[in-house]
């Protein structure tokens, strides 16, 4: 039993290394004067740095950057983005369908999910490699086990992202890590067994960030805002229609499979 | 108008369009069981919760026991890290949505919230009420693979800062025990000791929460559900209250900051 120690150690006052408003003088970022030191850092290399704590180059931040960039898809039908659509169209603020339409793409079969599966299985695979075993073995005993995340894809098999991203990593010289690597001789073995498990994003950003030395939680935090620039234009759009006319369902949009009519307290 | 291609399918609810508008509704049939017809007036709104989740309606002593453990859920207080996000979006003029958003996200969690539950009725689910299968659960520790939830640090359903159980939510336990529709509640009384003891921390307001919607036959999925809505109400009045008080009423807490560049430079 623990007891209440902890608890009333971290009362009224936190210890932190993370950062402090002094408010009307400066404030103080992971360690650094943000004013001062920061003042002129591009955001998501300030992002970078309150995930990792590390400052990351140019070549780097341009690859970080595109991934953002490459998957910042305006299509309302999606569901994180319809989500940001139809706070638009219901009138509501774009602050509350944002982060509605965030916190929902820490989904299963898309965004939050894949990705971490994804680089926590490249990650695990790649130190196995290393200590000798064959890959071949990893994936089948991974299979045995549960799906592997990054491969295969709901609509169509092929990601029409990947050659625009691995483009990217190519003109920065980012292109020859040992975890992007082992994610294409994934494929390789997957693809083998089944023609529609072809790399997908989540596979591919997860092996770029992996040899750009980031960890499971690090690309976790990376990714969050991945999506985010498609969900605006959504919203935007959505808000200068009529109000309440975004994908509206009309009785005969439900196809009801339930219970037929019974009487209530009977 | 024509069926559209593309549909919604649901076994829960069945609306019939008015006669000149297929976007409005005449009659909407919750599994089967007339709403606005039939059962307001009628029916009370844990029937209509539990009727819902379970596509059937519950028998009285079920109700009852939902309708107590609502009750006992409505408000985890101001202390409560889920009312303290929602009383932050309050105090700050946020939103009402935001705040029962940022209640929802932080009482959402492995540490006291709906996702604990979650997996304290997969427990259930393991385990029954066989204690020597919940001995051998709860001294597991961490996660096979990575996931989006961070790792739990205690087993589910038991309190990681007490000693002791809580009176409330001991109270909770035995008044929920004693329900006619009782049955992994009233073993959970009976084993409290023996798998407080497994667990190396007292039984937390989870555990009874997962035990009593396990009685009610939710899945965990529901369970984490229903946890999640029942604890809104507090935090809505909760963050209420804070905005009529305003900011400079709110604690603001200190901070001592381990790492500042101007006092290493003063060093």
């Amino acid at each position: 039993m623990n007891g209440p120690q902890r608890l009333r150690d971290g009362a009224d006052c936190l210890a932190t290394r993370a950062g402090k408003a002094f408010v009307g003088t400066r404030a103080v970022f992971l360690g650094h004067n943000l004013h001062e030191d920061l003042r002129h850092a591009d955001w998501v290399e300030l992002y970078l740095l309150s995930i990792t704590g590390r400052r990351f180059g140019a070549r780097e931040l341009r690859l970080l950057h595109a991934m953002w960039v490459c998957t910042s898809y305006p299509d309302a039908r999606l569901w994180n983005n319809r989500v940001a659509a139809l706070a638009g169209s219901t009138r509501s603020t774009p602050g509350l369908g944002m982060s509605a339409a965030l916190g929902m793409s820490e989904a299963v079969v898309y965004g939050g999910h894949p990705c971490v599966r994804a680089i926590d299985f490249l990650s695990g695979a790649q130190r196995r490699v290393t200590a000798g075993e064959a890959l071949v073995d990893i994936v089948a005993q991974e299979l045995a086990q549960r799906r592997i995340y990054g491969y295969g894809r709901p609509i169509h098999a092929t990601d029409e992202r990947l050659p625009w991203l691995l483009d990217i990593a190519r003109e920065q010289g980012l292109d020859g890590g040992p975890h992007l690597a082992l994610a294409h001789e994934v494929e390789r073995l997957l693809v083998a067994r089944d023609a529609r498990l072809k790399m997908n994003y989540a596979a591919l950003t997860a092996g770029l960030a992996a040899d750009l030395g980031l960890s499971v939680t690090e690309f976790h935090h990376f990714q969050l805002p991945m999506l985010l620039a498609g969900m605006t234009p959504c919203y935007i759009e959505a808000a200068g229609r009529p109000a309440g006319t975004l994908f509206p369902l009309s009785c005969e949009h439900i196809a009801y499979e339930g219970a037929a009519k019974r009487r209530w307290g009977v | 108008m024509t069926v559209p291609r593309e549909r919604v399918r649901t076994r829960i609810w069945r609306e019939e369009a008015e006669p000149d508008n297929a976007f409005a509704t005449r009659s909407a049939l919750c599994h089967g069981y007339d709403v606005y017809g039939e059962m307001l007036g009628r029916a009370r709104w844990v029937e209509m919760l539990f009727l819902l989740f379970r596509g059937e309606a519950p028998a009285p002593a079920g109700a009852a026991l939902l309708d107590d453990l609502a009750l006992a859920l409505a408000n985890p207080g101001p202390r409560d890290p889920s009312v303290h996000a929602a009383m932050c979006a309050g105090t700050g003029g946020s939103t009402a949505a935001a705040s029962l958003m940022a209640a929802l996200a932080v009482g959402a969690g492995r540490q006291g919230g709906a996702r604990e539950v979650f997996h304290a009725m997969q427990l259930w689910q393991r385990c029954g009420t066989d204690l020597a299968l919940w001995v051998l659960a709860l001294q597991e520790r961490g996660e096979a693979v990575a996931g989006i939830w961070p790792d739990g640090d205690h087993p589910a359903g038991f309190d990681a800062h007490a000693q002791r159980m809580a009176a409330l939510a001991l109270q909770t336990l035995v008044h929920l025990a004693a329900s006619p529709a009782s049955r992994r509640l009233a073993w959970l009384a009976g084993q409290r000791p023996a798998l407080e003891a497994a667990a190396m921390a007292p039984l937390a307001m989870t555990g009874v929460a997962a035990a009593a919607l396990a009685d009610l036959g939710f899945t965990p999925e529901q369970g984490e559900m229903l946890y999640l809505l029942l604890r809104l109400p507090g935090a809505a009045a909760h963050a209420l209250e804070q905005r009529a008080l305003g900011p400079k009423q709110f604690p603001f807490f200190e901070l001592d900051l381990l790492n500042d560049p101007l006092a290493e430079v003063a060093t």
